[in-house]
């Protein structure tokens, strides 16, 4: 293998370790947005699900058109403990799409 | 970890939602004919590769207080790896990903979402990054130090720019001034996880592929070279 092929190797690996198994680890408590949007409502669990009560902005969340995704909520069909091979997935994905559109864009055999 | 990380539909009402879409669409329309300068068979693995870095990364949630946590934006770690046109395509990659696969950050609300995080937080990272490339070329230590101010100033700045798309189209539910420090508030402290996070990637990278990053390949200030994007 050259230096750059171990070099984007290693750079993956990094990524997949990280998508699959350091998202365990990963805090559940709501982002810096979320707990701006949700500030000001309590959330009240009812026999249907959760629901906001109160006066914040997450109040005009609508609920989300690609929610039945199998991918949605990164799990795999809303599993639990699925949250590692969903990132995996979404890894390769985002992989495959952007590294297909810089290919494509490249100059092509010029180096820099 | 948190189930949505980015706006949902419904925040910002749809004339707003509409304008910042199509802003969105312009920029990144521009990026894609400027990123063919920046991309040769030697970046382009790299910037597929840091897309996904970023994706992974956006996953681990880290905890800034009681009840609330922050994750990587990657608007500074993209601008300094890949430059600012390639950088702010990766990261609209992952959030178009994020949206339609994984039910994170709403349809309506790509446009926001490009517009904070692809647009605004590259953008700023790079602009701070440039602005310090002599300290960042001298020395890793100095690098490391640059990537760490530039990816704390791109999460603020991203933050700010909720703020001012709320002032202009919020749905409402929460004071204005509320919004603003809770924002800043939150997201200075989310910026030192941020700072850290790109510290240790751009560290990374440059104790084993130098020449793969961006900030380091450009001309010293001064010495304009025909064909730089900068």
């Amino acid at each position: 293998m050259t230096t750059s092929t171990r070099f984007y190797v290693g750079f993956l690996v990094v990524a997949l370790f990280i998508a699959g198994g350091l998202s365990y680890f990963a805090s559940s408590a709501p982002d810096g947005l979320d707990t701006v949007a949700l500030n000001g409502c309590q959330t009240v669990r009812t026999a249907g699900g959760e629901e906001l009560t109160g006066e914040c902005i997450a109040r005009n969340a609508a609920d989300h058109a690609t929610a039945g995704s199998p991918l949605a909520d990164y799990s795999l069909f809303g599993g639990d403990g699925t949250v590692g091979p969903a990132g995996i997935i979404g890894v390769l994905v985002t992989l495959a799409v952007a590294g297909g559109l810089f290919w494509l864009l490249r100059r092509s055999g010029a180096r820099t | 970890m948190a189930v949505a990380m980015h706006m949902s539909d419904g925040l910002v009402n749809a004339p707003t939602s509409l304008a910042f879409g199509l802003l969105a669409a312009l920029v990144l329309a521009v990026a894609v004919s400027r990123a063919r300068a920046d991309l040769d068979d030697r970046t382009a693995p790299m910037a597929g590769l840091v897309t996904a870095f970023v994706f992974a990364a956006q996953m681990i949630n880290f905890p800034i207080l009681p009840g609330a946590s922050g994750h990587l934006l990657g608007g500074a770690l993209v601008a300094i790896l890949v430059g600012p046109w390639v950088g702010s395509l990766c990261i609209a990659i992952v959030l178009v990903v994020q949206s339609i696969l994984f039910a994170d950050g709403g349809l309506t609300a790509l446009g926001l979402n490009v517009t904070n995080m692809a647009i605004v937080g590259v953008f700023t990272g790079y602009l701070v990054a440039r602005s310090l490339r002599g300290i960042a070329r001298r020395s890793r230590g100095g690098l490391v130090a640059v990537a760490f101010v530039a990816a704390f100033g791109n999460t603020v700045v991203a933050a700010l720019a909720f703020v001012v798309e709320y002032a202009l189209g919020g749905a409402g539910g929460a004071a204005l001034g509320t919004v603003f420090a809770l924002m800043i508030g939150l997201h200075a402290l989310i910026g030192v996880g941020e700072g850290l996070i790109t510290a240790a990637t751009v560290g990374a990278v440059a104790g084993t592929r130098p020449d793969l990053i961006y900030l380091l390949r450009q001309p010293a200030r001064g010495r304009a070279v025909a064909g730089s994007t900068s």
